[in-house]
């Protein structure tokens, strides 16, 4: 088994989409955390933001997130043609 | 590899069909007996049908799903659709303390509470990026299999093996706990018969089709526990706000919430005037409690602990039999001594604890009602010291304020530090918790797998972007239509509910107005939900159907941590390790034999009630997390970690993650200091940090792993490579 050039790129992208979603996780996780008292100075629709975040807003974006990388991956898996036989 | 698209297609369509017939039948079972409660049926009787009918329900799935094919046995075939896939992992996910526990929890501790909404549901974004797709590929049965191949050699088996039991055993005794209350609360059962008839429903689902019969229960359990979830909040939402989508409404009633929390606290106003009155009352009893616990410590230090506690017991005893000698005796507060001596903490240490919370409890009335949504609110010495001076008329020194602030300001970022480790402790333990993994071993293919996550964790939002919902909700109600009414009239769920169980709901005129105030009020975290059906006002059999839905979240959970625990010993430990030639027969034999011994173990621990069930539910996460993630995720992600780094950095981390929860978690009384302020439910950062450090030095100081596991590295990170290599497992 050889991985050929168009393999290794396949892998180094799959690691940047990978290291981008995981950067995305992380602020709506951490860094929301770290400034929820001066973020729940903002309050929007009756929700103050960091309260949102955690109770709703994190989640919605957590769900987005995996929806895009299960629809980027396997559209790049077709586009490498490293994608599974029949389906 | 996979099955050709036409058949998969074809297999899916007849899943919806079916699922479609279920739900649907399901819905007329539930509208049946609600014409029969209308027409005079016994809450009592619905409850059991409920109970009897669902169970009998999963029974007959894992009957008709039995299997004696190992494939099929372990992994469900391999040909569980993503979008049902999603289901079973929903329902294997959502346990009791999901269902039940947490919106109280949200409505106990507001915004502090919310560590456990982000932990559990941001964790599978970890899956989807790190895991799900390269364990589809590697495609073999369990998490084990997949340490023993990559990194060669029965040791890391044999951590993995052990690992995935402890963490497995911890989290199932809390979910049996769930049944057993379940099954006790709504049929009157003893909490011990109710765990064991609990224990039979679990069985019947595992026991003869493995995962095959599990996963298909579980999609089932699934949309019976979502649709006794959503049916009162909709309802409750609509009855508030006049909006049938709570998840957008609340926004208003959080508005009502943050104003009423204002008026309590305000003493100018009539609401918070006689807040205060209440308030000095608890301060009082906080102060009595406080004496009596240094009595306490005064005669454990003088080493006659086991004195004072006779002392103290006999004082309960005394009071007894003066009740029974009196002239005219009062039945009611006989029955109340009685217990109270019944319930005597059985020695000094139980006695502290049980004074140390009543202290505790009644501070914590004795203050303000904190903000909803507040976040990290420091203990308020400098709202304190204000207030002090301002009674007296002078202003403060600059440096006492300066002090204050500082105090505050050192609670707060130890409650922020806390938050962060338990939220990041709970999410990397979703992604290392193997009941979670084995299920995307179940899809077609990686495709499928990837699809998969998506699915679960869609599945598992629904009911956690709506458990705040229900939490603000619930408060609204009772802010606004409990506080202030009138003890001559309380609302019927109030009296129900504190008649049936005063640790769920008491409410006791203190300052003696006849008008309900706050801190008059004491609910258990239990309550919002399993109330919420009463407080909107629908119909018993609503209860029914949300007791039914707390049950399949209890049962579906403990069925998939059970097969985990019996897979891990038949397959790693008996099939890969004693007798790799044992055919077919024999190995679903030793597995089924096994989950039987390994249930009704779990039941018999279960039954002597260790521990804090969210404790337990919160060891798990940390255990997994420590043992696991490190080298499950450098497994895929970085060939040169071998079997030195394995073995060191998974036991460096469960083994730092155990002795720091047997170091600080009080119920092992070595009580040592924490480190940086972490609570023990946290003990996870700590052993993640080792295991990581623990796989790269370990694979650094040691040889790089051969040619075959590199291309095994390989074989896991692309879903299809020519001439490639097949792990899969039949």
């Amino acid at each position: 088994m050889q991985l050929t050039e168009k393999h290794r790129e396949y892998w180094s992208r799959n690691l940047n989409l990978t290291a981008v979603l995981l950067g995305i996780w992380f602020v709506v996780t951490f860094v929301v955390i770290w400034f929820a008292r001066e973020l729940n100075e903002i309050v929007i629709a009756g929700f103050p933001f960091a309260f949102y975040m955690g109770a709703q807003g994190a989640l919605i974006i957590y769900v987005v997130v995996i929806w895009f990388y299960a629809k980027r991956m396997n559209e790049m898996d077709l586009e490498y043609g490293v994608h599974e036989g029949d389906d | 590899m996979s099955a050709p698209v036409s058949s998969n297609m074809a297999f899916f369509n007849q899943l919806k069909k079916y699922y479609t017939f279920y739900t649907g039948g399901f819905i007329a079972f539930v509208i049946i007996l609600a014409i029969l409660e209308q027409m005079g049926l016994p809450p009592k009787i619905i409850g059991y049908i409920f109970l009897a009918a669902t169970i009998l329900l999963y029974a007959g799935i894992g009957v008709m799903s039995k299997t004696a094919d190992v494939s099929e046995y372990y992994v469900a075939g391999r040909r569980v659709p993503a979008l049902f896939n999603g289901m079973a992992t929903g329902a294997d996910w959502m346990s009791a303390a999901s269902f039940i526990g947490m919106a109280g929890t949200l409505y106990l501790t507001g915004y502090d509470g919310l560590a456990f909404v982000m932990g559990w549901t941001g964790g599978y974004v970890l899956v989807a990026l790190f895991l799900a797709p390269y364990l589809r590929k590697f495609g073999q049965f369990t998490i084990p299999d997949f340490l023993g191949a990559r990194y060669g050699g029965h040791l890391p088996r044999s951590i993995g093996v052990l690992a995935a039991i402890i963490c497995s055993f911890t989290y199932v005794i809390a979910q049996i706990y769930g049944v057993g209350l379940i099954t006790s609360r709504f049929t009157g059962l003893e909490f011990g018969v109710g765990v064991y008839v609990g224990l039979a429903g679990i069985l019947v689902c595992s026991f003869l089709g493995g995962m095959r019969a599990v996963t298909w229960t579980q999609v089932a359990q699934y949309i019976i526990l979502i649709v006794a979830y959503m049916i009162p909040v909709v309802w409750l939402s609509v009855n508030i706000t006049g909006n049938p989508i709570p998840q957008i409404a609340y926004g208003q009633a959080l508005s009502g919430v943050t104003a009423k929390e204002k008026e309590l606290n305000d003493p100018k106003s009539v609401l918070g005037a006689a807040e205060l009155t209440v308030r000095a009352i608890h301060k009082e009893k906080a102060a009595e409690w406080g004496e009596k616990l240094k009595a306490l410590d005064e005669a454990v230090k003088a080493g006659n602990g086991a004195a004072f506690h006779a002392e103290q017991k006999a004082k309960v005893a005394q009071k007894l039999a003066d009740l029974k000698a009196a002239p005219a005796p009062d039945e009611k507060a006989i029955k109340g001594a009685t217990k109270d001596l019944d319930t005597f903490p059985a020695d000094v240490t139980a006695l502290k604890a049980k004074w140390k919370g009543a202290e505790t409890g009644a501070k914590g009335k004795a203050g303000a009602v904190p903000a909803h949504a507040a976040a990290f609110s420091g203990k308020g010495a400098e709202k304190k010291l204000m207030k002090e001076a301002a009674e007296k008329g002078e202003t403060p020194a600059p440096e006492a304020v300066a002090k204050a602030k500082a105090e505050d300001e050192k609670v707060s970022n130890s409650k922020r530090l806390n938050f962060i480790a338990l939220v990041l402790c709970l999410m990397v333990g979703t992604a290392s918790l193997p009941h979670i993994l084995m299920r995307y071993y179940t899809t077609p293919s990686v495709r499928d797998a990837r699809k998969s996550v998506f699915w679960s964790l869609f599945f598992i939002f629904l009911l956690y972007f709506t458990a705040p919902a229900l939490a603000v909700l619930a408060k609204y109600e009772v802010y606004h239509h409990l506080v202030g009414s009138s003890f001559a009239s309380l609302p019927a769920w109030v009296s129900n509910w504190s008649a049936v169980n005063a640790t769920l709901m008491k409410i006791v005129d203190m300052n003696k107005d006849g008008l309900v105030q706050l801190a008059e009020i004491t609910i258990g975290g239990d309550l919002i939900v399993l109330a919420t059906p009463e407080i909107a006002g629908l119909p018993y059999v609503i209860s029914g159907l949300v007791a039914a839905g707390g049950l399949a979240a209890a049962l579906s959970t403990a069925d998939g941590l059970l097969l985990t625990i019996a897979n891990a010993l038949s397959h790693d430990v008996y099939y890969k390790m004693i007798d790799p030639n044992a055919s077919t027969i024999r190995r679903l034999t030793v597995s089924k034999v096994l989950l039987l011994i390994v249930a009704i173990l779990a039941a018999y621990v279960t039954s002597l009630k260790p521990g804090d069930i969210l404790f337990l539910v919160g060891a798990a996460f940390s255990l997994a997390a420590s043992a696991f993630f490190p080298a499950l995720v450098l497994g895929v992600f970085w060939k040169r970690a071998n079997y030195v780094g394995a073995v060191v950095g998974m036991t460096a981390g469960l083994g730092l993650c155990m002795y720091y929860m047997y170091q600080t978690y009080e119920f092992f009384g070595v009580l040592a200091p924490l480190w940086f302020d972490i609570k023990p439910i946290s003990a996870g950062v700590f052993g993640l940090a080792a295991g990581f450090v623990g796989v790269i030095v370990g694979s650094l100081i040691s040889p790089a792993p051969n040619k075959e596991i590199q291309e095994l590295v390989d074989h896991c990170r692309y879903p299809n490579l020519e001439g490639d290599i097949n792990t899969n497992a039949a």
